[in-house]
């Protein structure tokens, strides 16, 4: 028998705690696989963001750093200059990153960290339950928007890869999707490429994934998936934002 | 910077005490240094943003107290030597890094270059952060050591020794200086660093990527075993009893047989002993007891002093409406009556002359 495909070497648990349908999940396996492709486990410093992914640290088998909420761009910067020879790879929530951490992350950016971002955009705040987060659509009914996210007094729904791309120290933006085959390729080749640029020094490198919350969003995992294709592409259009090679 | 004469190993040279601040985390090997501009402290990222480019370290001034604090965050877990600065509205904002820092069992030092509050409150010195210090101030059951100078020389001293005690309890570090220590300008001995311990433990808990070992995992997140945060919190708890009984710094002057004994740190306790002395020359008894870590707090040795002192009235000056008086009541409530433990102070960027510590304690001496 061959083996085509196995769990990577570097994630060494033999389940999560990621619920049903979680995109949280297929993204830490093309993390994994982005690892041990490019053999980086043993010289890499993860920053665990707060909000479902926190435990990540029972996932990855690497060096891990769990930062106060939101606060890992500023905790991954230091780290970085302390050992600029070593792999830092940021991994955030939408609210950890575009809430409480807006200015964290908008100044690591700004100051062309050579740090690797995945962010997780899951238009809800899904360990604490389902909350409206910056990227909550319009109309989407959270506990917290329970008639529905309205544009007066909450505002529109942050875009961060448009946002961080006025800043011209980032270089490299993109918003890839895990709803389908074609779309998790795609996002397995954008984390590569995110890792790829801090080893050759190029800078600051972000990955933005639609990702599936269907406890949070208190639908099915099938209609989590619709609701990406059906509303969150629309809002959120998929492609590169930034390439600067 | 003058230098007043350099021809020995050591020197004497003329700095603010924020500059000299600066310069001791130079000499005690401070790899990273990260702050945010606030008055009045603003010497030390200026004067560091010159010295750590000179030295090829690290400077970086953040976006703000929240990330600088856990900029020191992830340069410790990295395992370098770190420095954060700030006064207190700063401070303030900093709390939160504090805590996982203290939770994640990380050294670090912090300089709080105290400024009336609350609020924004004024630019003048002030006392009133010293429930916050000593406290915790952020969230959770922790304690940090807290280190009060009252010279430019103890700026320097004090700030190389923050960095090894950090390091050998993996605790941080406050240094609580304020408005008139940090501005304070006067010559002192620019030694070289001298490490406290022959030894440091091994930072062997360092984020350095898991090259041929385990990997590292610095938390603050205890949620299994069920009793996870229980067992890590008896940890530290055991580890800051170990430091009571192996921290407690204070000085003494004239405490012996006197009548009244004034409590004071920092600042303050140079302005009254200058108000001492000229009471001690009209050949009246006074003493000063000045506590120099105020976490650990001195209880053994106050109680020693009101032994040595008995009958004697205690008078607590602060630079605040009355906080580390709280330590003193705690300290002698069985053996000095409450009525002769007095206060006088005032919060909000007040400093106390000479004069007026005199007559005070003229007032009591009359009481
Ligand atoms: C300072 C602070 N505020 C609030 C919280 C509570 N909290 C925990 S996770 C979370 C939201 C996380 O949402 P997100 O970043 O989108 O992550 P997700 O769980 O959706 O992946 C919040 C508000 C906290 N831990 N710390
Ligand atoms: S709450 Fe949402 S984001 Fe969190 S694990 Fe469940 S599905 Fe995933
Ligand atoms: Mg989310």
């Amino acid at each position: 028998m061959n083996i085509i495909k196995s769990q990577p070497k570097s994630i060494t648990a033999d389940s999560t705690k990621y619920c049903p349908g979680c995109g949280h999940g297929i993204i830490l396996r093309l993390i994994g696989e982005a690892i041990d492709e490019l053999g980086i486990r043993e010289r890499m410093i993860l920053t665990a963001p707060v909000g479902c992914a926190v435990v990540i640290y029972d996932y990855i088998y690497c060096d891990v750093v769990e930062c106060a909420h939101g606060r890992a761009p500023a905790v991954g910067t230091a780290i970085k200059r302390v050992h600029p020879d070593k792999f830092v790879l940021i991994y955030q929530g939408d609210g950890d990153l575009a809430a409480i951490g807006t200015a964290e992350i908008i100044h690591a950016a700004n100051r062309g960290e050579n740090m690797s971002v995945i962010f997780v955009n899951n238009a809800t705040y899904g360990m604490t339950g389902g909350q409206m987060a910056p990227t909550t659509l319009i109309g989407q009914k959270t506990t917290t928007s329970p008639f529905g996210r309205t544009i007066k007094g909450m505002g529109k729904p942050i875009r961060v890869c448009e946002l961080l791309a006025t800043l011209e120290e980032t270089k490299y933006l993109e918003r890839t999707s895990i709803n389908s085959v074609r779309n998790i390729n795609k996002t397995k080749a954008a984390i590569k490429k995110v890792f790829q640029n801090q080893l050759n020094g190029i800078g600051f490198s972000m990955v933005e994934i639609l990702s599936m919350c269907p406890v949070g969003w208190r639908v099915s995992p099938v209609e989590a998936i619709q609701f990406i294709e059906e509303q969150m592409i629309n809002y959120f259009p998929l492609g590169v934002y930034k390439d600067t090679e | 910077m003058a230098e007043l004469n350099t021809d020995s190993h050591d020197k004497r040279v003329l700095m603010k005490g924020n500059e000299a601040v600066g310069e001791a985390a130079i000499k005690a090997g401070c790899l990273c240094y990260f702050a945010y501009p606030i008055t009045p402290q603003t010497e030390t990222p200026e004067y560091l943003a010159r010295r750590m480019e000179e030295e090829n370290r690290i400077f970086l001034q953040a976006e703000s107290e929240i990330a600088a604090i856990n900029m020191v965050f992830g340069a410790s877990a990295a395992g370098a030597r770190v420095m954060t600065s700030s006064s207190s509205p700063g401070i303030s904002l900093k709390q939160e890094g504090i805590s996982y820092i203290a939770g994640g069992e990380l050294p670090c030092v912090i300089i709080n270059v105290v400024r009336g509050g609350p609020g924004l409150g004024n630019i003048e010195a002030s006392q009133a952060d010293y429930f916050q210090s000593t406290r915790g101030g952020g969230h959770g059951d922790y304690r940090c050591i807290v280190l009060a100078p009252n010279s430019v020389q103890e700026c320097y001293d004090m700030v190389m020794n923050a960095f090894d005690i950090s390091d050998f309890y993996r605790v941080p570090v406050i240094i609580q200086s304020d408005g008139i220590i940090g501005q304070l300008v006067e010559p002192f001995n620019m030694h070289p660093y001298k490490p406290m311990y022959e030894k440091l433990p091994p930072k062997d808990w360092a984020l350095t990527g898991c090259l041929g070992r385990k990997p590292n995992v610095v938390r603050t997140l205890f949620l299994n075993p069920p009793n996870g945060l229980e067992m890590h919190n008896r940890k530290l708890n055991d580890r800051y009893n170990k430091i009571k009984t192996e921290l407690r710094w204070s000085d003494e002057f004239n405490c012996d047989k006197a009548d009244i004994i004034v409590i004071a740190y920092g600042a303050t306790s140079r302005i009254a002993k200058s108000a001492i002395k000229k009471h001690n020359n009209n050949g009246i008894k006074v003493g000063l007891f000045r506590p120099k870590t105020l976490w650990p707090w001195p209880d053994v040795e106050l109680v020693e002093v009101a032994r040595k002192n008995k009958g004697a009235k205690f008078l607590v000056i602060e630079m605040s409406t009355g906080q580390m008086i709280e330590d003193v009541q705690l300290t002698l409530m069985d053996i000095v009556p409450k009525k002769d433990i007095l206060f006088y102070g005032m919060g909000g960027g007040w400093n106390p002359t000479p004069d007026q510590i005199y007559e005070e304690i003229s007032r009591v001496i009359k009481k």
